[in-house]
């Protein structure tokens, strides 16, 4: 006979609220076999776990129900306390009477009923645990990291500085990702590629560093510690080895006019190329689209030029295996392009800003790369149209950002403080120019963070208008800003030669795709979801991955920067053992009742299960039943709902322990 | 009022079957919100859908459920890889059995919910509770547990007939 034990937590007042905790513990008393039942403010607390020991030892309790939060918050906790005081820790189990029951019910008698049915069917699923041993698996000493932007390269370096080799994978030519493209950062105005390019060359040259640059994550397998993940490398036609990155091919291509990306398509490079001169690895690609030789089967001039003979245009794509023990997501976050609206997608596009179809109407990375001294006007400001010089320009902010009505709600967090420091590059480079910026609050929540905008308006000029922008036209070669000051209530019009719009942050395109093969969750923006938004920032819910920088959530520099640094040291803290437990949550064959039918194998998505031969002494083979490797298993159960013999159990979640709690309701 | 707050005559009993990365997750979320739901469901955690037995939707009934919610990772987000897939082929077929052994099949509804959907978790219980209710009780299922129950009555021939046997 059991002795259980149920213990009921008011969680400061966020339970016992709604929930009668009193009577929850005096109904529960009663079920058969419960032996002890108490209520108590704080159970996770240090008093509450001791209590939770004590009346083990004292009642010498043989299973344990902890009616509290959600198992996702305090199962670890509460299992631990219970092994400390003798008992295997999966003879315990949460009851969640906060997240399913106080926080979504506001009838008392009604909660306290859901309360008293929710603990009792713990109650009758803990009487069928059984003892499960703890799994010791080994624990791969290698990271991966994806996406090689600030985020990455802070990552990746963290890891390896600590020993620990690292693989950074990074789809475009070269990492730097985002950072590289800006001018100045703030609130301190250094150059961004200033701080952002040695950290490049870091990476490159860190021996525990292992670059794949223009490679994508093709498949990931495996579990936390042991991963193994599959990675494209694209052919890059151009022979890493070989290259000396001397740029003569890239001179001498006559493909001279393709729009380069990373300079918002307003510079201009050649087919063979690197996005940017600093680029990490300085080792250019051809881009098989737009290359006369693919396109024709004629030309060649880069293979002539090159002396170490590094063109190849034979290269093929190649996927590479490697193993990992932790994994780092970084893949950074995209602007929302209003010109095109994407399709199926919720986000209503803002035909009414012009944006692709007057040209002067640029986004804020355009401007970053026009004030930036790498970019394509040397750092000059001048319109994209015809290369005047703007004396009047208007910044619009909150362009897809906050805008429900548009698909997106949230904060894009930084734009407020880059058209601040927009304003003031502008007011820095053309001096008898003038800068507005339409407004709906300055969102400047920082270390300096707010002097830098008072230091726009007050020093640099800027005039600042609050209020939203209705409409923007062409009219000659100046553009009409049409809005309204609500704070003094009168409309506005302004006649621009530019305008910039600060449009919202979003993930990476494909960012939903890659987290189907991370198995990691996303929100309906595709940002991915962290375990905890509080106390668990930077992992993910599945074991082993990590996250860091702007693919969680829009986020600025040193934001990015210390996720990333937070997420390696989550990464070291799991490669400081040899060994590391998982939960004994696994698929087991019961042999007797195998009829080797192998409809296991067929679900099985991890190839877990084994055909296994069962001899007699002399040798004879009996059967061929299905073993489950308990490594490779991941515990998903399908196995077990769909064998039509009911012979394999998935631990934990056995027939008998569903079973019980279904039948206790 | 708030609509929990009213009185209705008849209260069903709903049981979710769910899967504890996405849609335990999303009504883990919807506590944290504060959202507000009828207090009928009762929810039980599986690691997927993919390990959710049909004969559960059935002793769930017999066990005088009125309506029964199976919820999980959408799909090609599941964190098993495929499990879902592979409750939604079952299920798929195991509408089609419950609907030929005459269940109502508006009793049974399946949903995709997120870990971020704590919105779209409320939105699919408090509809299966609303329409639960205005369905009534389902008593076919009760009436068959009872059957099945030995009574000690002997009121068929044919257990007259093996009791003489003896």
């Amino acid at each position: 006979m059991s002795r259980i034990g149920v213990f009921i937590c008011h969680c400061g007042e966020n339970i016992s609220r709604t929930v009668d905790v009193e009577r929850v513990a005096q109904e529960v008393g009663r079920l058969p076999g419960v032996a002890f039942s108490t209520d108590y403010k704080y159970m996770c607390s240090d008093p509450g776990q001791t209590l939770v020991k004590k009346a083990i030892q004292e009642q010498k309790l043989s299973h344990v129900v902890v009616a509290a939060c959600s198992p996702r918050m305090h199962e670890k906790t509460f299992r631990k306390a219970v092994e400390a005081a003798g008992l295997n820790p999966f003879l315990c189990e949460m009851a969640n009477i906060r997240e399913h029951c106080s926080w979504v019910h506001e009838n008392r008698e009604e909660a306290t009923v859901k309360a008293i049915d929710i603990v009792g069917m713990m109650v009758e699923r803990v009487k069928k645990n059984r003892i499960l041993p703890t799994i010791t698996v080994p624990v791969t000493k290698r990271a991966l990291v994806i996406g090689g932007g600030i985020a990455g390269i802070q990552a990746a370096l963290d890891i390896a500085d600590c020993g620990h080799e690292v693989i950074l994978v990074e789809r475009e030519p070269s990492i730097g990702g985002h950072m590289a493209q800006l001018s100045e950062t703030f609130p301190t105005l250094d150059c961004s590629q200033c701080i952002m390019t040695p950290k490049m060359v870091d990476v490159a040259n860190h021996p525990k560093i292992k670059l794949y640059t223009y490679s994508e994550i093709e498949l990931v397998e495996g579990y936390i510690g042991n991963f193994q993940v599959t990675i494209k490398k694209k052919a890059r036609s151009v022979d890493e080895d070989k290259c000396t990155g001397c740029g003569v091919c890239m001179t001498k291509c006559p493909q001279k006019k393709i729009p380069n990306k990373f300079d918002q398509n307003i510079g201009m490079r050649t087919a063979i190329y690197v996005p940017f001169p600093q680029a990490v690895p300085n080792t250019p690609v051809i881009d098989r689209d737009n290359c006369t030789w693919f396109k024709t089967g004629k030309c060649g001039v880069c293979q002539k030029v090159c002396g170490p003979g590094a063109i190849d245009f034979e290269q093929q794509d190649t996927l590479i295996v490697e193993a990992v023990g932790a994994i780092v997501v970084s893949t950074g976050f995209d602007l929302y392009t209003i010109a095109e609206k994407p399709k199926g997608s919720p986000i209503k596009g803002y035909g009414e800003f012009g944006h692709g179809k007057i040209p002067d109407v640029i986004d804020g990375m355009t401007f970053e790369r026009l004030a930036s001294a790498s970019g394509p006007t040397g750092g000059k400001i001048l319109r994209p149209s015809d290369g005047k010089e703007p004396k009047q320009i208007v910044f619009i902010q909150c362009v897809g950002s906050r805008a429900r009505e548009k698909g997106i709600s949230y904060c894009s967090k930084v734009c407020c403080m880059y058209t601040a420091k927009h304003t003031m590059l502008y007011h820095h480079k053309v001096h008898d120019g003038q800068a507005y910026v339409f407004f709906m609050d300055a969102r400047t929540p920082g270390k300096s963070y707010d002097e830098f905008w008072r230091r726009s308006i007050e020093e640099e000029e800027a005039v600042y208008i609050r209020g939203m922008v209705s409409r923007l036209y062409q009219k000659g070669d100046k553009i009409v800003v049409m809005g309204s000051d609500i704070s003094v209530g009168v409309q506005v019009e302004i006649e621009a030669d530019m305008v910039v719009l600060a449009t919202a942050i979003q993930p990476q395109k494909g960012a939903d795709a890659l987290a189907q093969k991370l198995g990691i969750s996303y929100d309906k923006y595709h940002f991915y979801s962290e375990a905890h938004a509080k106390l668990r920032p930077v992992e993910c819910a599945t074991a082993g991955i990590y996250l860091a920088g702007a693919c969680q959530g829009p986020k600025d520099i040193p934001e990015t920067v210390s996720q990333a640094s937070a997420a390696a040291a989550k990464v070291m803290a799991l490669f400081s053992r040899n060994q590391m437990e998982r939960e004994p949550i696994v698929a087991r064959v019961r042999e007797a009742g195998c009829v080797g039918c192998f409809a296991c194998k067929k679900v099985c998505a991890y190839g877990a299960v084994e055909e296994k031969e069962i001899r007699d002494r002399q040798g004879n083979l009996i059967k061929v039943v299905a073993y489950v490797n308990p490594g490779v298993c991941a515990g998903c159960g399908t196995c077990q709902a769909t064998c039509p013999s009911k012979s394999v159990e998935l631990d934990g979640y056995t027939d008998e322990q569903i079973i019980a709690m279904i039948e206790a309701l | 009022m708030h609509p929990e707050n009213q009185k209705h005559d008849f209260e069903p009993k709903i049981i979710a079957f769910v899967c504890t990365w996405c849609t335990y997750a999303g009504a883990d979320l919807a506590g944290t919100s504060r959202m507000q739901y009828p207090a009928n469901v009762r929810v039980l955690k599986f690691p997927c859908t993919g390990r959710i037995d049909p004969v559960f939707i059935l002793k769930a009934f017999q066990q005088g459920a009125d309506g029964v919610l199976v919820s999980g990772c959408h799909p090609g987000d599941c964190h098993y890889i495929a499990g879902n897939y592979h409750a939604r082929r079952r299920f798929a077929a195991f509408r089609k059995l419950l609907e030929f052994i005459g269940v109502d099949l508006g009793r049974l509804a399946f949903s995709w919910v997120s870990a971020a959907e704590g919105g779209k978790w409320v939105e699919v219980v408090t509809d299966l509770t609303e329409k639960v209710r205005a369905m009534g009780p389902m008593v076919e299922f009760k009436a068959l547990a009872l059957e099945e129950q030995w009574s000690g009555a002997i009121d068929t021939p044919e257990l007259q007939e093996a009791y003489d046997a003896i």
